[in-house]
């Protein structure tokens, strides 16, 4: 066994082997491992059910939450339709799995693949011109899909929504909040593991280039509008492939969650964890859905125990300031993110007691 | 025949409208490049206050106008001074991201205040305003909205063209860095215009108030309606605004009249994503080349 060693105190890198490395410590590698290890052995067994909803709801945003930030945060292109490509994702599994009877492990990499497919309709508009056009046409792409699925009943079933079939996993039933705990987090550690690899090739560094100077990444000779489209047709399969395991962890969807709102949620996260970071992304979701429940949980508080009696209170106001105060104070105090907090909070136990 | 031609009067004014609402949009976008998202509820904020001002203090309604614009463009300010300066020189995507969420800020805080519900101001405007011809009736809102349309146009018309303030925000719009080399003062500039769009926007609200009735949702949805509107007249161009207004506003009431109710608050996308395909840069926008 190689022996464990610690960070260095400076950036000592003498090749591209370890530029590239994921782990820079093995102290890191044996944490992840580690904690991956508790994660699926223990949280599954010690959770009660509501606690285990919300922890499946955490890894499934945190899926399309990472696709996001394949887009804004490696790419630096906002996209605004986050919400409506995840319900393409969810319609697109739900209708694999009524309409042609096609199994759980398909319909799923299926439906990410139709909502890439679609994603990259609209953002070909984008190809024509460079800066934030692209924001625009996802807006656009938002509306347009939210009223497809309404209006396209023949397919989606109009507002009363599709009830979809168990999922079944080679004959093995999948059912309840346990099982789906295993789908989720095994699907979010290959969606990650997959993020993190990708932004290790030429095709992650191409959009980093594109990000930091799109004219200077032309003039290496990357080809800005293919890579463009490629970062989104990506970020969309990620969407689509969360909403399409949330499709069937729901068992019945309708038309309504897919709208703006859950597209600025989306954007929310990767601006809390941190854009141009993958853990970010976990930890923005995290955030988003934790402050959701507690939210409600607040406002049930309110209204149960008579505290503001008289008073007209709903939860849509309160989540709307909570959220745009997240957002804003973010980005005025900590632009960087939860993954920049986290990174802060590890290097002052690393150095103390002399950091300065 | 009398159906089309009052469609087409419709669509007119309320294209005004639209082209009243973008117009600060444009202000905004044409000074420092930044798309806001907060558009929507700078509408609302205008028409809430206005709202407040008469029927809960009940000041004569000129009064309450001129207190409402004065305060649109302190809240304008205040924007700017609070959110927008802290981010000059950051990347472009966190001060867009930032409208994002003080978008959401307002709405939360007018649905707290206001509440969801529909409002409808006390009738003020007087009817010998309205314009009778044959069969077809122009209420006096719509001649309202397209005299203060016409008003503003030339006014920012001769703003940007003329005034040194309006030169200054052009050349920052163009160039930060060299502006501020040239000695333009870039935040007084910041400042300004979204004082003044903030001010556009307030008025926009109001008369959008009188037509439809006030409510935080559907004002706000407005402020995304802005985008087709910009897109087709062209993201930096005053009169664009007017011109891609008119067009998505007759676009929308004659697919609410002849083809259905549902696909009219869709259709501005559909073509919007058509004029990014085909002229991405607008009808009357900057066409900006850029070679490697």
């Amino acid at each position: 066994m190689r022996k464990l060693h610690f960070h260095p105190c400076g950036n000592f890198r003498e090749g591209y082997e370890q530029e590239l490395t994921i782990y820079e410590t093995d102290f890191g590698r044996t944490a992840v491992f580690l904690s991956l290890v508790l994660l699926f052995a223990l949280v599954p067994v010690i959770s009660g059910p509501y606690v285990l909803y919300v922890i499946n709801i955490i890894g499934i945003a945190s899926i399309a939450a990472i696709g996001l930030n394949i887009l804004v945060g490696y790419t630096g292109q906002i996209s605004l339709g986050h919400g409506a490509f995840f319900g393409v994702g969810a319609y697109a599994g739900a209708i694999f799995a009524t309409a042609l009877h096609v199994p759980f492990w398909v319909a799923v990499p299926c439906a990410g693949l139709v909502t890439a497919l679609i994603g990259m309709i609209f953002g070909i508009p984008s190809v024509r011109l460079k800066g934030l056009y692209l924001t625009i046409a996802t807006l656009a792409g938002q509306f347009i899909i939210e009223y497809v699925l309404v209006h396209w009943e023949t397919l989606t079933k109009g507002t009363m929504g599709i009830v979809l079939p168990k999922a079944t996993l080679f004959g093995i039933s999948l059912e309840g909040d346990r099982a789906f705990f295993y789908i989720i987090f095994l699907s979010l550690i290959l969606m990650t593991y997959i993020a993190v690899n990708i932004m290790r090739t030429r095709y992650g560094r191409a959009f980093v280039a594109i990000r930091d100077n799109d004219q200077a990444a032309e003039g290496m000779g990357i080809p800005i509008f293919r890579y463009k489209l490629l970062a989104f047709a990506i970020s969309s399969f990620y969407a689509g492939f969360a909403g399409a395991i949330w499709a069937y962890y729901m068992i019945s969807i309708t038309t309504e969650p897919f709208n703006l709102g859950l597209s600025v949620e989306y954007l929310a996260m990767v601006i809390i964890g941190g854009m141009g970071n993958i853990a970010g992304s976990i930890f923005g979701a995290t955030f988003i859905t934790v402050l959701n429940e507690i939210l409600r949980w607040l406002t049930d508080v309110f209204m149960n125990t008579g505290i503001l009696q008289g008073v007209e209170l709903s939860i849509a106001p309160i989540r709307e300031l909570a959220f745009g105060f997240t957002i804003v104070l973010f980005i005025l105090f900590e632009p960087r993110g939860l993954a920049e907090v986290w990174r802060i909070i590890r290097s002052s136990f690393r150095l103390w007691p002399f950091s300065y | 025949m009398d159906f089309l031609i009052q469609l087409l009067v419709n669509g007119i004014s309320i294209g005004f409208l639209y082209g009243l609402a973008a117009m600060g949009f444009v202000m905004i976008f044409k000074s420092s490049s930044v798309l806001n998202f907060a558009h929507g509820e700078l509408l609302a904020a205008g028409a809430f206050i206005f709202l407040t001002l008469v029927t809960w203090a009940k000041l004569p309604i000129f009064l309450a106008f001129v207190i409402t614009l004065a305060g649109t463009f302190v809240l304008g300010f205040v924007i700017e001074r609070l959110f927008l300066r802290p981010l000059i020189g950051e990347p472009l995507i966190y001060v867009i991201m930032l409208t994002v969420g003080l978008a959401s800020i307002f709405k939360g805080l007018m649905l707290l205040i206001w509440g969801g519900n529909l409002y409808i101001y006390p009738d003020f405007l007087p009817a010998h305003l309205s314009i009778q011809m044959g069969s077809i009736n122009i209420p006096p809102v719509y001649v309202i909205s397209i005299v203060i349309g016409l008003l503003f146009l030339t006014l920012f018309g001769f703003f940007f063209k003329f005034s040194s303030q309006g030169i200054y925000m052009r050349s920052v719009a163009d160039n930060q860095t060299a502006s501020l080399s040239l000695g333009v003062n870039v935040r007084r500039v910041f400042a300004l215009s979204w004082a003044i769009a903030a001010l556009v926007a307030g008025m926009s609200g109001i008369i959008l108030g009188i037509i439809n009735g006030i409510n935080v949702h559907d004002l706000s949805s407005v402020g995304l309606k802005v985008f087709p509107v910009v897109i087709l007249g062209g993201l930096d161009s005053i009169g664009g605004a007017i011109v891609g207004g008119l067009i998505i506003g007759l676009l929308e009431t004659f697919t609410g009249g002849y083809l259905s109710p549902s696909l009219r608050d869709v259709v501005p996308y559909i073509v919007l994503v058509f004029i990014l395909l085909v002229r991405p840069y607008g009808l009357f926008g900057l066409v900006e080349i850029e070679r490697v």
